[in-house]
């Protein structure tokens, strides 16, 4: 191996450079990952409608928007913490947590305003919490994420045990059982108005520009005059909030709290980031890639579950999607750069 | 004088307080006796941690030693039930190398194609769980369907310690000859503490992040076998989780995430932390439900006082940008 190979071998980043306008050339548009997966998305789409005579069924499809609302909602807040080169993989612990106090404020008679606003508050301080260690103490994310993993999810085990809560009140349901025309969601209509809002403020605000330069660069955005700890702290928040948000949808659509719940969604959500073409390492992304990935995920997920492939199964398929989507382009620049 | 002062001594200190402080309400659990059976309890974890330690010098992190325990340890047990008469040192041997091409896939995905240690990691975890279920159908494998000689070997007793303790040993001084005498031993401390300046050294940083990652599978394919056998079942979820436990027992170790620091005695004592935790947790009466928030908790303090002691090495030179951080 030659010295110019194994130079750049410690820390390969495969970003370019930062563009001075967002608006792409109409045929880079067409090369782009998000057309990409589009078409993956409609093919998935048409292979499973052959598969299953159930698929094409308006109520089919509505059930199978569940299978990545609640993920896609905190994949917004993840894609832009991940854009901006940290990561939180305590997300599921946070729903279980938040999960676990809405119980909590259940059981003491309150009601659903109570019971949400108690999901949220929780999630954000499970964000901050995150956040400052990363943020002032200047903690590597990876760690403190895997830390507050097992103690947010140690929490809800010390609160039930074995146990669980349930008999939330009949209107809380409304979340994750309601619906608010025909067959869309509520949940589908949270998650496309969040959507839309992570669209605008990733891609049409300053905030968003300084997310991409602190992904890039975080001294050089922090000589630009980017407050890059504010940032930073904000995003954690964001993620908290969304993993509150998740919990509230989540807890509502099942009706009860475990300790258990959500478990291992982290990986989904990352995946789901991943997929909609994110760079892992920081520096690009769009939140139009990681609607249609929750898509792909969802479509899939769904197709499969319509065969009846179990559940761990399934797993395997998204092991090998958050690799294979980051391998084979890096294999093709590879055999391409050889031949 | 250095010693007093050094990571291994403070953590030493706390483990012993940590004992004293269980003796008081239960002081059956310092017998000897007791002990050396926490130790054999712990060996597994401590095995594991110290595969992680070489991954995590040279800046990566394998978060697929779990799943890669409970695959080669299923494989395992199938075998045994296949040819009950295989001897054990064949099946151990089958062990470190099934656990050593798992990280192996690990190891060439960070290599060759420069993907993320984690996100390679995350996802082998969950392909591994899957090939699981699909290996053994959603199957358990019980006691009776494994031989003697396969459930008998690591608890057998040798001077008050079982086999399996002994094994663990014995891991743990070769990885400490591997990591203080070896070129390769030190090549992960390079590579890990400066990887622009162990090119210029004339080492391979992907080559050594792909050994650490191998080296990793081997004891996780080890620590299966040992588990399987322990415990006498196989199932999907084996040790499910237990790679964070894994993660944590490092940390507390004082192996730092940032890849170059670390030592096989930390390792060794941050795993016997957690593992007198954990027993000791069921005879002071608190709930095992505690242990996930309590190993999170020390991860959490681990890593912030890793890095305070690692702050002041170092000359800073913008110190503004040094705080934003």
């Amino acid at each position: 191996m030659s010295l110019a190979e194994t130079t750049s071998a410690p820390e390969t980043r495969s970003r370019g450079p930062v563009p001075d306008r967002l608006r792409a050339p109409w045929e880079a548009k067409l090369k782009s990952w998000e057309s990409l997966l589009l078409v993956v998305a409609i093919g998935i789409f048409i292979l499973n409608s052959f598969a299953s005579p159930y698929f094409l069924n308006a109520w089919n499809l509505s059930d199978a928007t569940f299978n990545f609302t609640e993920k896609a909602m905190i994949a917004f807040a993840m894609a832009l913490l991940i854009i901006a080169g940290e990561i939180d993989l305590s997300v599921a612990s946070i729903i279980a947590l938040a999960s676990t106090a809405m119980g909590l404020v259940m059981e003491a008679g309150f009601g659903t305003p109570a019971i949400v606003a108690t999901g949220l508050v929780t999630g954000l301080l499970c964000g901050a919490f995150n956040g400052v260690l990363v943020t002032r103490l200047g903690l590597p994310s990876i760690v403190v994420t895997i830390g507050t993993m097992s103690l947010f999810r140690g929490i809800s085990y010390i609160v039930l045990g074995d146990g669980a809560f349930r008999g939330y009140p009949s209107d809380f349901s409304f979340f994750g059982q309601g619906y608010a025309f025909w067959v869309i969601s509520v949940e589908l209509v949270i998650f496309a108005v969040l959507a839309v809002i992570y669209g605008v403020v990733l891609h049409k605000t300053n905030f968003g520009r300084a997310v991409y330069a602190i992904g890039n660069n975080a001294t050089g955005a922090l000589f630009s005059g980017i407050r890059v700890a504010r940032v930073k702290m904000i995003l954690f928040l964001l993620t908290g909030l969304m993993s509150g948000v998740a919990a509230v949808c989540l807890t509502s659509r099942l009706g009860s709290t475990r300790p258990s719940i959500a478990s291992g969604m982290e990986l989904e959500v990352v995946t789901m980031v991943v997929l909609g073409g994110v760079n892992i390492l920081g520096g690009s992304g769009s939140i139009p890639g990681v609607v249609i990935a929750a898509f792909v995920m969802g479509l899939v997920t769904f197709g499969l579950g319509l065969l009846n492939v179990p559940g761990i199964v399934m797993s395997i398929f998204i092991g090998l999607l958050l690799i294979g989507v980051i391998a084979l382009p890096r294999l093709w620049a590879k055999v391409r750069g050889r031949g | 004088m250095s010693f007093v002062k050094s990571r291994e001594a403070i953590l030493l200190a706390a483990i012993v307080l940590l004992l004293g402080l269980i003796a008081t309400r239960f002081p059956a659990f310092i017998t000897p006796h007791n002990l050396a059976s926490v130790y054999s309890d712990t060996t597994p974890l401590m095995i594991l941690a110290l595969g992680q330690m070489v991954v995590i010098l040279t800046r990566c992190i394998d978060l697929s030693v779990a799943a890669n325990l409970a695959l080669t340890g299923m494989v395992c047990a199938m075998i045994n039930v296949a040819a009950p008469d295989l001897p054990v040192g064949l099946t151990i041997l089958i062990a470190l190398t099934m656990g050593a091409a798992l990280g192996a896939i690990n190891g060439l995905l960070v290599w060759k194609l420069a993907i993320p240690p984690i996100v390679v990691t995350l996802g082998t975890m969950t392909i591994f769980r899957g090939v699981i279920f699909l290996l053994s159908d959603g199957q358990w494998i019980n006691a009776h369907e494994m031989s003697a000689s396969f459930t008998g070997f690591p608890r057998q007793v040798i001077l008050g310690v079982t086999v399996m303790g002994w094994i663990g040993l014995a891991v743990a001084l070769l990885m400490a000859l591997l990591m203080a005498r070896t070129a390769l031993g030190r090549s992960f401390f390079a590579v890990g503490g400066n990887p622009h300046a162990a090119v210029y050294t004339g080492l391979n940083v992907g080559r050594a992040q792909f050994l650490a990652f191998v080296i990793s599978g081997a004891l996780a394919g080890l620590a299966g076998y040992l588990w399987i056998a322990r415990y006498a079942v196989a199932y999907v979820d084996i040790a499910g989780g237990f790679e964070l436990e894994v993660v944590a027992a490092c940390v507390i170790g004082g192996i730092s995430i940032a890849g170059g620091v670390g030592s096989v005695l930390g390792t060794v004592l941050g795993a016997m932390f957690l593992g007198i935790v954990k027993n000791a947790l069921p005879v002071v009466d608190i709930s095992p439900f505690w242990q996930l928030a309590i190993s999170g908790a020390a991860i959490l303090i681990a890593v912030a006082f890793n890095a305070r002691a690692g702050r002041s090495k170092g000359r800073v030179i913008l110190k503004s940008a040094e705080h934003a951080q």
